[in-house]
């Protein structure tokens, strides 16, 4: 339906009167442009067309059942398909036919009341512009001064200026309150103290292989491998394992003695197999993207680079200090010892840590 | 045993005899058949590694050295294995286009399995090395799956991702994908930590759990994987992931609240 044949009779009629409304400034020697005001109100086909009207109730009421039967859908999904059922749908894929179906319902259910809430807004809803002017936000005189006379009763008639011992010992009352919330926050303690400085490693502890559980002989690192190893005796069902591995965690190369640069971390190797500690000194992600040619070793989070050739020195990114160094040796057995902890504290830097 | 020799002076007794003689030399022969055998395939070795010899002398000769000793363009390859020629060469990587760039990608085979096995035997008779693993070391038989995920992530998926997609790395280097690689090729850069890669040779990460890991990735990357979640957005973490919510989740919402607001509801269309 065009513009052209709508009914005249259906036409309001104080569309006319109006013109341009909510004018309140003429032009003159103050203010020499005139306000316009608000452009004539413009109807939409449903304010002029009850049939237009209609039809935009039924869309409306339509995407609220939608949204209805998507619901119901949702929980008869989440009621009826099994958790490891699997459906083809193209282009997904292999996918799960539970997880399909509730976000496909969960979504249609909230989209189609966001569509129903814009679609009555935009059609339905009165759409007449409305003028609300400013008024000053400032109290009257009169007002002021009714609300000054009350306070000044009220404090007259509290007696707290003349009876001393009360207002005294409100105040104390209300200063002391809060500290009990101040007492709680002892609860983010306690404070770590040392244990940010040491680990499991101490002198003698051997070098145990992650993946097998056995001790590590030097034969068993090749030159080029890479081999994780953790603190004798810590175990991965111990309660403490992750906080402690957290901190231990070893990484063991080798490299010809020849190409080891730093003179400290030649004396701490052994016969050039180097353990170096594989949490970051940034922020502390295991680090041990190897690179067995270049010697590099890439943090993935951060992209900090240390020279394992070099005594981890930093060679690029974030990281503030080199990978701590585990000094390493080979006990009367044969196999490989720590000659005691790391020197510094591994991971990130904090305060305290000089 | 009086019957057999009544008929001793028998016409036919001289045949049975030259008859059994035969049967007795054969069965000596049999029982000592190994051996010759052994000599045999000694031969075919031998054959194979002057076989590979020429194709080393056409193919890799010019940046290893003619005697695998290695030159300013490639590294030396004695004692590097035969794995490790099997891994480089059925892979594509090997002969590389340039000695220059940050690594050596995975490309088109040249040769045919015939000829790497040619190449390999050549190789390994400069130096021992890794021999090529049999089915039966990177086969699914006797694999624990779950083991294997808890390895790869402690020793790959630093730089190969979580379900070994592969990642990047310093200097234009990365991590290839782990997925459509060939069992025996993985086991390969496992033990002979190809190119950057360090290796994990037996005595750190044992055949059993080589194995493991293997299996382990057939299960998250095999043609039958299932994707609970739907698209996988190539596997890669949460990068992908809210790479594809801000473009197509925030830019399809954006998309319909412009295509709401330029719609007018008027009746007359200015």
């Amino acid at each position: 339906m065009s513009s052209q044949d709508i009914p005249e009779e259906n036409l309001p009629a104080e569309q006319d009167d109006h013109g341009a409304h909510g004018a309140v400034t003429v032009a003159d020697e103050k203010n020499p442009f005139a306000d316009p005001g608000l452009p004539p109100h413009e109807h939409r086909m449903q304010d002029i067309d009850e049939r237009a009207a209609k039809r935009s109730e039924r869309t409306v009421a339509f995407l609220f059942t939608l949204s209805m039967l998507a619901t119901v859908g949702f929980i008869a999904s989440f009621v009826t398909i099994p958790v490891d059922e699997s459906v083809y749908i193209f282009p997904l894929g292999h996918i799960s036919a539970l997880n399909f179906a509730l976000g496909m319902t969960l979504g249609v259910s909230l989209f189609a009341i966001g569509a129903a809430a814009v679609h009555w807004a935009r059609t339905l809803m009165s759409d007449v512009e409305i003028a609300d002017e400013r008024h000053p936000i400032e109290a009257s005189p009169e007002v002021k001064a009714k609300v000054m006379a009350d306070f000044r009763d009220g404090a007259k008639e509290s007696a707290l200026g003349r009876r001393k011992l009360i207002r005294t010992t409100m105040f104390g009352a209300l200063a002391l309150f809060p500290l009990s919330g101040v007492v709680l926050l002892r609860d983010l303690g306690p404070l770590p103290e040392d244990k940010l400085r040491h680990t499991l490693w101490a002198k003698g502890k051997l070098l145990v292989n992650m993946n097998t559980n056995e001790p590590l002989r030097p034969s068993d690192v090749a030159v080029g491998s890479l081999t994780f190893a953790k603190p004798e005796g810590l175990e991965e069902h111990d309660h403490d394992f992750q906080t402690e591995i957290a901190k231990a965690a070893l990484m063991i190369v080798r490299i010809q003695p020849e190409n080891i640069k730093d003179k400290r971390e030649l004396e701490w190797s052994h016969e050039g197999i180097v353990a170096y500690s594989k949490i970051c000194t940034h922020v502390g992600c295991p680090i041990s993207l190897y690179e067995q040619q270049t010697h590099h070793v890439l943090c993935p989070c951060h992209q900090s680079t240390f020279d394992l050739s070099d005594g981890a020195r930093v060679i690029f990114g974030p990281a503030g200090h080199a990978l701590p160094q585990l000094r390493i040796g080979v006990n009367d057995e044969g196999y490989l010892e720590a000659l005691g902890d790391f020197e510094e504290p591994v991971g990130p830097a904090f305060w305290e840590r000089g | 045993m009086k019957k057999l020799s009544a008929r001793r002076r028998h016409p036919l007794a001289a045949l049975v005899v030259l008859l059994l003689a035969l049967a007795c030399t054969g069965g000596l022969y049999a029982a000592f058949a190994p051996a010759s055998k052994a000599q045999a395939d000694e031969t075919a070795q031998s054959l194979a590694i002057e076989e590979g010899k020429k194709l080393y002398a056409v193919g890799c000769a010019s940046c290893h050295g003619t005697g695998g000793q290695g030159s300013s363009d490639g590294p030396s390859l004695v004692g590097v294995g035969a794995a490790a020629v099997d891994f480089q060469v059925g892979t594509g990587r090997m002969p590389a286009a340039t000695s220059q760039g940050a690594q050596v990608p995975r490309k088109k085979v040249v040769y045919t399995q015939a000829e790497i096995d040619q190449l390999a035997a050549y190789i390994s008779s400069l130096g021992a090395g890794p021999n090529i693993p049999t089915e039966a070391e990177y086969g699914p038989e006797g694999a624990d799956i779950a083991k294997g995920g808890e390895l790869f992530r402690t020793n790959c998926a630093q730089c190969h991702n979580f379900t070994g997609k592969g990642g990047a790395l310093t200097r234009g280097k990365f991590a290839p994908t782990i997925e459509d690689v060939d069992p025996k090729h993985i086991y390969e850069a496992m033990q002979t930590g190809p190119q950057n890669m360090p290796s994990f040779p037996d005595t750190t990460l044992s055949e059993q759990n080589k194995k493991d890991i293997i299996a382990y990735l057939n299960a998250v990357n095999g043609d039958e994987t299932e994707s609970p979640g739907g698209l996988e957005l190539g596997g890669l973490g949460p990068v992908s992931e809210g790479l594809f919510g801000w473009i197509f989740g925030l830019g399809g919402l954006i998309a319909v609240a412009v295509w709401v607001a330029a719609r007018t509801a008027k009746a007359k269309k200015s």
